[in-house]
């Protein structure tokens, strides 16, 4: 839910990286911690077990710039990926403003992905929240290993795109961040939409911010 | 179905009416500081003594400290725990929920008693429950966005620019 404060000048906007274990949610985050100037960002919270995994969250709030004399402050938080974990994953989601679902590239993940996917898409419900209608971002992580399946599995399996329903946005649009590809466009009698993608390598920070960058002004937009 | 979580803003007078009652009570209760933070952790205002910790940090807690034991409540088949206190050596907080939207965060120490900072917190609560149901029946009554869109209708170049590489 973002938050107006015309006291404070700013604008409040709540971010969530979901996807499944050691995918490279928290790693996303530490490295926008770590690039981004410390004057631009706050104290990241980490709420991990002591092997590193995260049992609740991590929390870190950034300043992504000034529109119209307001700053624009996105909280971007991790959800834990153990299954195990679903009751806190649930709980981060309230009030979310924009999605990035990070995915493992690796063949044998695929399942882990998917299962993580549903996952989203059914805590989403639980809300009331449409995950086809707000901003929405895929991260393929990992791009960088031997056994990363092809983008073209991954998208087959996890951003295979929803119908268009609402006969405004029933127009071809193409991706502004993969040449070629298309955001919306009919196929076979069907208007057809998916989320923009990303590769990365969220270790040496390739695909981070595009990543950030990309959901972060998808949820400015629907303000405007 | 909704959509998303939708958009709301704090004007300033909104604000000032919320510090109000936040100064009142701690005049009242002797505590050291209060906070207000919303349901998705984002503080909305603090007052009293200045704070030694990162407020941002502490709000997304407390946010998600509200939940797990709005969670907790619902298992042992409460609807929620509107309030909450932690107890510690020499500094402590009580916590209460305000309108189901946000959270009124009171610190004290030896000075005062929780027993006085709940008498008071129950006050300011029907206070407070008061401004923000004012505040939300309005941003209903614009229909939801109409004021987010009133600041940054037409944004779109710049919002452009601002993620321009």
């Amino acid at each position: 839910m973002s938050m107006i404060n015309y006291a404070s000048r700013e604008i409040n906007c709540k971010l969530v990286y979901y996807g499944p274990g050691l995918g490279g949610k928290t790693t996303n985050l530490e490295h926008v911690y770590g690039k981004v100037n410390p004057d631009a960002r706050g104290k990241m919270v980490s709420l991990a077990t002591e092997t590193e995994r995260t049992l609740f969250f991590d929390f870190l709030p950034v300043d992504l710039g000034t529109i119209r004399g307001f700053k624009t402050r996105f909280h971007l938080y991790t959800v834990p990926g153990q299954v195990y974990y679903n009751a806190s994953r649930k709980l981060i989601l309230k009030g979310v403003d924009g999605v990035v679902f990070v995915a493992d590239s690796q063949v044998e993940r695929m399942e882990a992905n998917i299962e993580a996917m549903q996952n989203l898409y059914d805590n989403m419900a639980e809300y009331g929240y449409d995950l086809t209608k707000i901003p929405f971002v895929v991260q393929y992580n990992k791009r960088d290993l031997p056994n990363a399946s092809p983008v073209s599995d991954l998208e087959e399996q996890l951003n295979p795109g929803w119908p268009v329903e609402d006969a405004e946005r029933q127009q071809a649009t193409p991706d502004p961040y993969v040449e070629g590809r298309m955001l919306i466009e009919h196929v076979d009698g069907t208007w057809i939409e998916r989320a923009p993608y990303f590769e990365s390598v969220a270790i040496t920070g390739d695909g981070v911010f595009e990543t950030l960058r990309a959901v972060a002004k998808s949820v400015l937009k629907t303000l405007s | 179905m909704e959509t998303g979580a939708g958009t709301w803003s704090l004007d300033e007078s909104d604000y000032h009416k919320i510090t109000e009652h936040l100064n009142g009570l701690l005049v009242e209760s002797n505590a050291r500081c209060a906070l207000l933070v919303d349901r998705t952790g984002q503080l909305l205002a603090n007052v009293g003594d200045q704070l030694s910790f990162d407020p941002t940090a502490f709000a997304s807690l407390t946010a998600a400290d509200f939940s797990a034991n709005d969670q907790l409540a619902k298992m042992i088949g409460e609807p929620e725990f509107a309030s909450l206190f932690h107890q510690g050596e020499k500094e402590s907080m009580y916590l209460a929920d305000v309108a189901r939207k946000v959270i009124l965060v009171v610190l004290f120490d030896q000075r005062t008693t929780v027993g006085m900072v709940r008498l008071r917190v129950k006050q300011t609560v029907t206070d407070l429950t008061q401004v923000f149901e004012e505040m939300f029946s309005r941003s209903r009554g614009q229909e939801g966005d109409a004021q987010a869109g009133g600041l940054l209708a037409g944004a779109d170049d710049e919002i452009d620019q601002l993620f321009a590489d």
